[in-house]
């Protein structure tokens, strides 16, 4: 399956043609976004000569890139992946992967999710329930989440975009702003709008035909797997002292039954 | 002996990987508060055990939950440590190849010491030596300002000494790196930086610092372990445990 960015997407899931150079193909020809999936008998020919060890190493780097990558928050491009880590093994690419998987699954319960199929991005995301309440330990605090969190609120309580002028006011009320140096972010703007972006926890988009040039936020899709809606509007409720159902609108939102694949009640880890 | 995993201990992971490192007392409570989330049996006085089975399921990514000793305070911890030699380590992922290089000569300097530290002069000097690209010396100390804030070094009126996590982490590397060079405690066997030294040259034995405190309370007059002779330095008080805290 080509994942060349100039042709148009014909790909949800993991077609297995070889429609296009195997990995008989040179180097340079692979080591860009033009990997293409091997077939179930070129990964079965690639097993038999390896031995069990070599693909369990392999297997164990991959699942370490994995958690170094999203303990930062940063999508795992399979691009990336491939020429980094599966370098010579990638004929066996899904095998590593479905072990892996299944690693995540059973050891850390953690489940591997492509949130972006054309490009082949992946994050992790929890799969045991998420536990209100306090935690017997102290976190170390990262502030920046608590930024997040209230930008990700206005969004929500807003009906899921709103101008970034509507955010950097609350911020400012909040005593965040964006024209000065702030002594927790620093370029607080620069936080928002490229690490949370990159992050993939916003989305900040052009509004067409706006003079000055205005952008809007919206979730971005790991905030939708990773947050959850019903503690959002817990979090507005502790803030205002107000009962979430009295959000009738958005309590209905953030308790509608998930049309997606993922049940939106990971929280964030 | 290893157990099924259950969401008990993948919780437990989580938690270990979301905070690094963990206190004794702060390991307990988090191990009894996962099983009573998830309806799992509690025994309190087997944490080693839980934590065992979570090893054995980690152990074929290189991974493991492994403890330690402060060699400041004495108390133990817990910390998620990574035993593969591979670039994707989390040290290696974060730091360029010359910083690293730097780190080692810091290493160096510290298993070679007496007291198990390094002058951030000798440090900075040390950059002169470098094979890698040359650090300036304000870039090294920057370097070193962050290796503290990561939580690999500590800083002390301009001495540096390995921070705990690092020596958790650390300690396969360092025995294979150092082999018989790197000190040992007599007490614990686990490798000692901060330790004191038996003064009797046929002797030499070292003991931890807050080993020396816990092997020699309520002893009247001090004598080292293995020779017998008079053991000459300061007895450090025991400390009792803090709750959780960074180092």
């Amino acid at each position: 399956m080509m994942s060349h960015r100039k042709k148009p997407s014909n790909a949800h899931g993991s077609s297995q043609s070889t429609s296009n150079a195997g990995p008989t193909a040179t180097q340079e020809e692979e080591d860009d976004a033009t990997f293409t999936q091997p077939s179930t008998m070129q990964v079965q020919k690639g097993l038999e000569k390896l031995t069990p060890a070599q693909v369990d190493q392999k297997t164990a780097e991959v699942v370490q890139y994995f958690l170094v990558k999203d303990q930062k928050k940063i999508p795992i491009r399979r691009a990336d992946l491939v020429k980094h880590v599966v370098k010579e093994y990638r004929n066996i690419y899904p095998e590593i992967m479905k072990r892996a998987a299944r690693t995540f699954d059973q050891v850390f319960g953690l489940k591997m999710v492509e949130i972006d199929p054309k490009n082949h991005l992946y994050i992790l995301i929890n799969k045991l329930e998420p536990v209100t309440g306090a935690s017997p330990i102290t976190n170390p605090t990262n502030p920046k989440l608590g930024l997040l969190f209230v930008i990700l609120s206005v969004i929500f309580m807003k009906g899921g975009v709103v101008r970034e002028s509507v955010v950097w006011k609350i911020l400012k009320n909040l005593g965040v702003d964006i024209g000065e140096k702030h002594e927790e972010f620093g370029d607080s703007k620069k936080v928002v709008i490229e690490e949370f972006v990159r992050q993939r926890y916003l989305e900040y988009v052009r509004i067409p035909h706006t003079e000055p040039v205005e952008h809007q936020f919206r979730w971005g899709q790991r905030a939708e797997v990773e947050v959850s809606k019903p503690n959002i509007l817990l979090f507005m409720g502790a803030l205002h002292g107000q009962e979430p159902q009295s959000w009738s609108q958005q309590y209905q939102e953030a308790h509608r039954a998930p049309n997606s694949s993922q049940s939106g009640t990971s929280s964030q880890r | 002996m290893s157990r099924q995993m259950g969401d008990s201990h993948r919780r437990f992971l989580q938690t270990m990987m979301a905070n690094g490192m963990v206190d004794e007392q702060g390991a307990k409570r988090v191990y009894q508060y996962c099983c009573e989330i998830h309806n799992t049996q509690h025994a309190p006085d087997k944490l080693d055990d839980f934590i065992e089975t979570i090893n054995s399921k980690l152990q074929p990514m290189f991974m493991n939950i492994r403890k330690g000793m402060s060699e400041e305070s004495g108390d133990q911890f817990y910390a998620l440590v990574n035993m593969a030699e591979t670039h994707v380590t989390r040290m290696t992922s974060d730091y360029a190849d010359n910083e690293l290089e730097l780190f080692r000569k810091t290493l160096d300097l510290i298993v070679y010491s007496e007291k198990g530290n390094a002058s951030s002069t000798d440090i900075l000097n040390s950059a002169d030596t470098m094979t890698t690209k040359k650090l300036k010396k304000s870039e090294t100390q920057q370097l070193l300002n962050r290796l503290v804030h990561d939580n690999w070094l500590n800083e002390k009126r301009g001495e540096y000494t390995l921070s705990t996590r690092c020596i958790i982490e650390m300690e396969p590397y360092i025995r294979t790196m150092y082999q018989d060079q790197v000190k040992v405690c007599h007490i614990c066997r686990n490798i000692a930086f901060q330790c004191q030294i038996c003064e009797n040259p046929t002797c030499g034995i070292k003991i931890h610092n807050p080993c020396v405190a816990r092997y020699y309370k309520g002893k009247a007059e001090p004598r080292c372990p293995a020779c017998e002779d008079f053991w000459p330095h300061e007895i450090p008080e025991v400390r009792r445990p803090r709750s959780q805290s960074r180092k």
